[in-house]
């Protein structure tokens, strides 16, 4: 059969689009989406994959065609034809892939901004929006007598601490670095989604860091919790710090991650979609037990998560008095920890090392049993 | 007569009589022949790798199963961070730069050494005692925040082996300062006369890259180092929260030079793909020029996206948008490359040999690793992969997929001309085969765990992980297996193997144009570039072919399919009349259309 | 930097120019082009370290931190002035060499030598009186790394000078036409000058 190579190159063209296309959808490369994030991300990573795929089986398929077509037979010694190069074809392969790249990047800003990235106000910086003046290149011209400018990052310290629950885990001699203009400037975030701006967010919750365990806290509750519970179809708010190092919390199903940096306040906004039980993992290295550092979150229907908070408001008071009877004092780190550890599927002795980094650690066998994430 | 034979013929003056022999003792001394450190680099920075490999091995038996069983938590965290350190900066960086580099650009550009050898010597004997520096550290517990190691981890954790991992890494970019010194003064002022800068080798446009990035980038690693080091010894706060120090800072201080780092690493490949892959298609580079500036072009982006390491530490929203734009036009000039190598092909008369076969397999696996380079660089994708095994897959597509595969192209096509000795071919594609599949299996299902939700630098994970595993770490055994061809090729054909003649490839460069292995100064007299480094092509009538360009007729009209291609316009002419392509020197060119048309493409 | 490249000629240079007559095999000397190369490698570090001072300085809550005492300006300004100062002088030097007159290069370079000397013995005054220590903040800290780290460029380049000096007494070797310890020496002095004047500007007016 003689096929004309111009309708060849086309019917290869089609094909290879078309499995693309199919792989680009088909991939099932990605776990569950559980927050309204997630498909937007999700419909992203499609979209590369598609191009991804497009462009591999193109240069495969031109290096195969090249092995078998273009070898060399043997014993012949002449080389191919002096072919050096040309311009219109180097302007095409350049075009095309900066339109690719061009269109990656406008389609990415665009889910970066749907889902909140780009948010310049939240409902804290709204407030403080008069004093938005300094970028950090203006320290420049700043005198050293300067009075201190507004710290954003201090006040929502400050803030979170209020809460006694919060102010129990968190570290708070830790100094808080100084905000830019917006909150999203020394610390990391994902805002409101554009359709929430300006709205309250509809849950708050303090997120801390430590090795190796995550502590969160409601603070209209004085919640303490070893595990986020979080209401399915609410936008949910976490402030994310970090009391010794650098942690990340990410949870796959919600696609999202964001560094929990101590000497600062990140913030973190979604909405989870799908009621389950995902897990909770630390994604930036810190420490022997960074592997173990997982914990769970619930995302359940609203009820469901009312009632939980109801019964942690009563065991947290029953514990709570009673640490305060045992220690009139400040109960350490430790001692207020301890009700939470079996919740955190953490071994006793990792907690102890945050009271003590000398420690030796344990060995290994102990933590082979702690899956409990999923 | 074909063209190397031309060429040769114009550097019959040029060309050595006396192959160089070098005393074996001469390999452990302080020599200052560009030669013998350039295979100094090569063999010790191999041996780095063996041993990189070897706690790479490690890594991937700790993971073969979801269990801490293999070693514990805290030397897992070790092994990784050592086996990166390793192989990053006692293999891809010193093997790229330093032993191709300083092998070749001499030869290259037609120079009898680098502009300072004895500077080049001592930046080679860095190397070693930086090295063994660095493994000591095991004695003392070593290294375990990671290649990266961010602060406060580092501050707070084995803080020895943390003092070694600085002082080592200072040692060795100390020497890659010195060489990127070097590698810059030789191109820049000792080209043999004739050779302007459009006419260099393109190995020799990439290492100019690479050295440019070298200056600018490492002296900065080694300020954030020294701060570190503070921090760590004299307990001051520069990263340390606790006492009012940012650690972020730190995070920029380092990318600003590891991601320009990873370039380091690529460019020089990038350079020995294009002379391997024309020389074996027997085609001439497609787009001379265009590759030649793509590489300045990937320098210069380079220096300006480093924060793509950093989506989710913090950093601003509107400069997480101008690093992830930044980062992805970087596939603008990586992409004509990539388009120029497989138009190089098409059309040729390809040589499936060791060395072309793992030049292929580099532009295969670096087009997976790039496309994932890209999705990571979108902002909201990395917000989820970030710190994942997808990262670690991206990494790996890159590094060995890419760096590993294009060294080991480069080791099959200069060995005759190291050592005078052909290499095993059977061997040679057995060796690729065992690597191809092995990195394949060890490294493709990692995109998959990256996604699903496993997180990188943990020694134990969810057993629903454990079959993708398993295949990771059978992989990664393949891979170990996979060097033992080679490493008994080398040595075997060092000692025994046919002898090579001095072009076994019929290449056009001027490293072709001397002995093999080049006598001691290279060559006799200045070589002369009669033909471009890159003119190969058969035409029955040559002469009458180059004078049909000039008077336009066209009857020399090019035959190989090229679309857009007329041969009466330099701009769109495919053939030797090409604006892009790299033309002999002019004084001395052989064929009469070279001669004459020398106006404005001459040496610079 | 400067004895790692210097003697790599010699034994390159006599073993071809005796062998080959039929072609010119000169050895270039590039060695001062390989001080440029390095020197702008070198401004990298300071530029890194400069850029990490001023990061410190945007995001902490108050620059410098609270209690930190007031910097002392007259002996730094003073210091500042000798310094800038030795730079036309060492100028001085090159000028003299490159008309051959070894005594006038001695004559600069010493003066040079003397005010580089004063300039670090004035530094180390400066230290023994200030009220802060290393590691009392981040100002104190970033403010003796980044002046030691100079200091120690300087007391460098004032060890260049003083073996070009040494050097110089032997007769013949340097002369207008071969003298790039000279260069090399008056290249890096200008160097540490400029990363002074940039250090001052930052630390002290800013
Ligand atoms: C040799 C080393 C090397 C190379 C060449 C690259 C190349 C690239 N890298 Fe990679 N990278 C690393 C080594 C390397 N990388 C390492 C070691 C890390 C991890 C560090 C750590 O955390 O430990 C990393 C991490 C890393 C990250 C951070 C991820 C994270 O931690 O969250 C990002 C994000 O943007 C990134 C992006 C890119 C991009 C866009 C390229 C581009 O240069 C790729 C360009 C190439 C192509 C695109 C393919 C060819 C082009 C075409 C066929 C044209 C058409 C293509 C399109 C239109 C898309 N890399
Ligand atoms: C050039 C760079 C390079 C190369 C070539 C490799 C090669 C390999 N790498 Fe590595 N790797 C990195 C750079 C590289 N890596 C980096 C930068 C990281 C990130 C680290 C971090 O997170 O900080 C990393 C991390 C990394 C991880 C993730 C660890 C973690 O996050 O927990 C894993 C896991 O599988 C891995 C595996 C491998 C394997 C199996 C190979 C194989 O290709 C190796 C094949 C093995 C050999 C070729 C050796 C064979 C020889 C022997 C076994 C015999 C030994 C004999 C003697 C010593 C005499 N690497
Ligand atoms: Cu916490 Cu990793
Ligand atoms: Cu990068």
């Amino acid at each position: 059969m003689n096929i004309p190579p111009s309708i060849s190159t086309l019917l290869i063209g089609i094909v290879l689009t078309l499995v693309s296309i199919w792989y680009g959808q088909n991939h099932h490369l990605l776990p569950s989406q559980a927050s309204e994030e997630a498909l937007l991300i999700d419909n992203l990573f499609n979209a590369m994959m598609t191009i991804g795929t497009g462009l591999f089986l193109l240069v495969i398929g031109v290096i195969l065609f090249s092995a078998i077509r273009f070898r060399q037979k043997a014993g012949d010694r002449t080389d191919g034809p002096p072919v050096h190069g040309n311009i219109p074809l180097e302007i095409l392969w350049t075009a095309i892939p900066s339109v690719i790249v061009l269109g990656i990047s406008i389609y990415s800003f665009e889910i970066y901004n749907q889902i909140g990235g780009l948010n310049p106000m939240d409902h804290h910086a709204m407030a403080h929006a008069s004093e938005v003046r300094s970028v950090p290149g203006s320290a420049l011209a700043a005198t050293l007598e300067a009075p201190p400018r507004e710290n954003l990052n201090q006040q929502i310290q400050e803030e979170a601490i209020r809460d006694p629950a919060t102010a129990a885990v968190r570290n708070e001699t830790i100094p808080q670095l100084k905000d830019a203009p917006e909150r999203g400037v020394t610390s990391g975030r994902i805002g409101p989604t554009p359709d929430k701006v300006g709205k309250l967010p509809e849950y708050a919750i303090n997120v801390t860091g430590l090795q190796y365990a995550w502590i969160f806290t409601y603070p209209d509750t004085g919640v303490v919790s070893g595990e986020l519970h979080v209401p399915v179809g609410r936008e949910i708010r976490l402030d994310i710090t970090a009391n010794d190092v650098l942690h990340a919390f990410w949870v796959p199903e919600f696609r999202l991650k964001q560094d929990a940096i101590p000497g600062r306040q990140s913030e973190l906004r979604f909405t989870p979609s799908k009621p389950g039980t995902y897990p909770v993992i630390c994604a930036e290295l810190c420490g022997a037990y960074h592997g173990a550092m997982k914990t769970t979150v619930i995302a359940e229907t609203p009820e469901d998560f009312n009632t939980w908070l109801k019964s942690q408001q009563v065991a947290n008071q029953e514990e709570n008095l009673k640490t305060i009877a045992l220690q009139p004092t400040e109960p350490s780190t430790e001692d207020f920890l301890a009700p939470y550890v079996a919740q955190m599927g953490i071994p006793a002795e990792a907690i102890q090392q945050i009271s003590d980094p000398h420690q030796s650690y344990p060995m290994s066998g102990h933590m082979a049993s702690l899956h409990s994430a999923s | 007569m074909t063209q190397a034979q031309l060429q040769t013929e114009a550097n019959f003056e040029a060309h050595g009589d006396r192959p160089k022999v070098t005393h074996w003792r001469e390999y452990f001394g302080f020599s200052t022949d560009h030669k013998v450190i350039g295979i100094q680099y090569l063999v010790t920075t191999f041996i780095f790798y063996l041993v990189g490999g070897a706690l790479a091995t490690a890594v991937r038996t700790e993971l073969a199963t979801p269990e801490v069983d293999f070693v514990s938590r805290e030397v897992y965290n070790q092994l990784f961070t050592v086996h990166a350190t390793v192989m990053i900066f006692l293999w891809i960086v010193p093997a790229g730069t330093g032993g191709f580099g300083n092998y070749l650009i001499p030869l290259m550009i037609g120079a009898r050494d680098m502009a300072f050898p004895r500077l080049n010597a001592i930046a080679f004997w860095m190397i070693p005692p930086g090295g063994i520096l660095l493994l000591s550290s095991f004695l003392v517990g070593a290294p375990a925040a990671g290649w990266t190691s961010y602060p406060p981890l580092s501050i707070i954790t084995d803080k020895a082996g943390e003092m070694i991992w600085i002082l080592s890494v200072l040692i060795l970019g100390t020497s890659s300062i010195l060489g990127g010194v070097n590698f810059l003064v030789t191109m820049w002022k000792m080209r043999t006369p004739g050779m302007g800068l459009n006419q260099m080798p393109l190995f020799c446009w990439a290492m100019l890259a690479t050295s440019a990035l070298i200056l600018i980038s490492t002296p900065v690693l080694a300020g954030a180092l020294i701060l570190l080091a503070f921090d760590i010894v004299a307990g001051t706060a520069f990263f340390n929260p606790t006492g009012g120090g940012d650690p972020i800072v730190y995070q920029h201080m380092f990318w600003f030079y590891s991601h320009p780092a990873v370039y380091i690493m690529i460019l020089p490949i990038f350079g020995m793909i294009s002379e391997i892959i024309s020389t074996h298609s027997r085609k001439p580079i497609f787009g001379y020029k265009a590759i030649a500036y793509s590489s300045i072009a990937i320098s210069f982006l380079g220096l300006i996206v480093w924060a793509h390491h950093m989506f989710t530490s913090g950093t601003p929203p509107w400069l997480r948008m101008f690093f992830m734009f930044t980062t992805m036009v970087i596939a603008v000039p990586t992409g004509i490359k990539v388009f120029s190598w497989l138009a190089t092909m098409w059309g040729g008369k390809i040589r499936l040999n060791s060395a072309m076969l793992f030049a292929m397999g580099f532009v295969s696996m670096f087009v997976i690793g790039g496309n994932s380079g890209v999705m990571v660089a979108a902002v909201p994708f990395d917000i989820h992969v970030h710190d994942t095994y997808f990262i670690v897959a991206h990494l790996h597509y890159v590094l060995f997929g890419g760096s590993v595969f294009g060294l080991y192209s480069g080791f099959y096509h200069w060995f005759p001309k190291m050592t005078g000795r052909m290499m095993n071919e059977t061997w040679g594609i057995v060796h690729f085969i065992m690597n191809l599949v092995g990195f394949n299996l060890a490294f493709m299902p990692m995109h998959k765990l990256g996604l699903m939700g496993m997180n990188r630098r943990i020694a134990e994970y969810d057993p629903k992980y454990a079959t993708l595993n398993l295949i990771c770490s059978i992989g990664a055994y393949i891979l170990a297996f996979s060097t033992i061809p080679f490493i008994v090729n080398a040595a075997w054909s060092w000692l025994a193997g046919p002898k090579a003649g001095d072009n076994p490839w019929q290449s056009l460069t001027l490293e072709w144009m001397t002995t093999s292995p080049p006598p001691v100064e290279n060559f006799e007299t200045d070589p002369v570039l009669a033909i471009g480094p890159y003119d190969y092509g058969t035409i029955d009538d040559y002469d009458s072919f180059y004078r049909s360009l000039i008077s336009g007729n066209g009857n020399g009209a090019v035959t190989a399919d090229v679309p857009f291609s007329d041969p009466g316009d330099p701009t769109t002419s495919a053939g030797p009349d090409s604006t892009l392509r790299a033309k002999p020197d002019p004084s001395v060119a052989v064929h009469p259309g070279d001669r004459q048309d020398d106006q404005g493409n001459g040496s610079a | 930097m400067q004895s790692a490249i210097d003697p790599a000629k010699a034994d390159l240079n006599h073993h071809h120019d005796a062998t080959i007559a039929t072609h010119d095999v000169v050895h270039h000397d590039y060695r001062i082009q390989g001080v440029i190369v390095f020197l702008l490698a070198e401004s990298m570090i300071f530029l890194g370290l400069f850029t990490a001072y001023l990061t410190f300085r945007a995001v902490a809550p108050s620059w410098p931190p609270v209690g930190t005492p007031k910097l002392e300006l007259l002996l730094p300004g003073i210091n500042t002035a000798i310094l800038i100062s030795s730079s036309l002088v060492i100028h001085k030097a090159g000028a003299a060499i490159r008309n051959n007159n070894v005594s006038g290069l001695r004559l600069w370079f010493g003066i040079t030598a003397l005010m580089g000397a004063i300039f670090l013995g004035g530094q180390l005054y400066e230290y023994a009186h200030l009220e802060f220590g290393l590691t009392t903040n981040l100002f104190a800290s970033t403010f003796y790394v980044l002046t030691g780290f100079h200091g120690l460029h300087v007391c460098f380049g004032l060890l260049l000078i003083l073996a070009v000096m040494a050097r110089s007494l032997k007769p013949g070797r340097y002369t207008s036409d071969s003298h790039f310890g000279v260069e090399a020496a008056e290249l890096y002095w200008h160097f540490v000058d400029v990363v002074w004047i940039v250090l001052f500007l930052l630390l002290y007016i800013l």
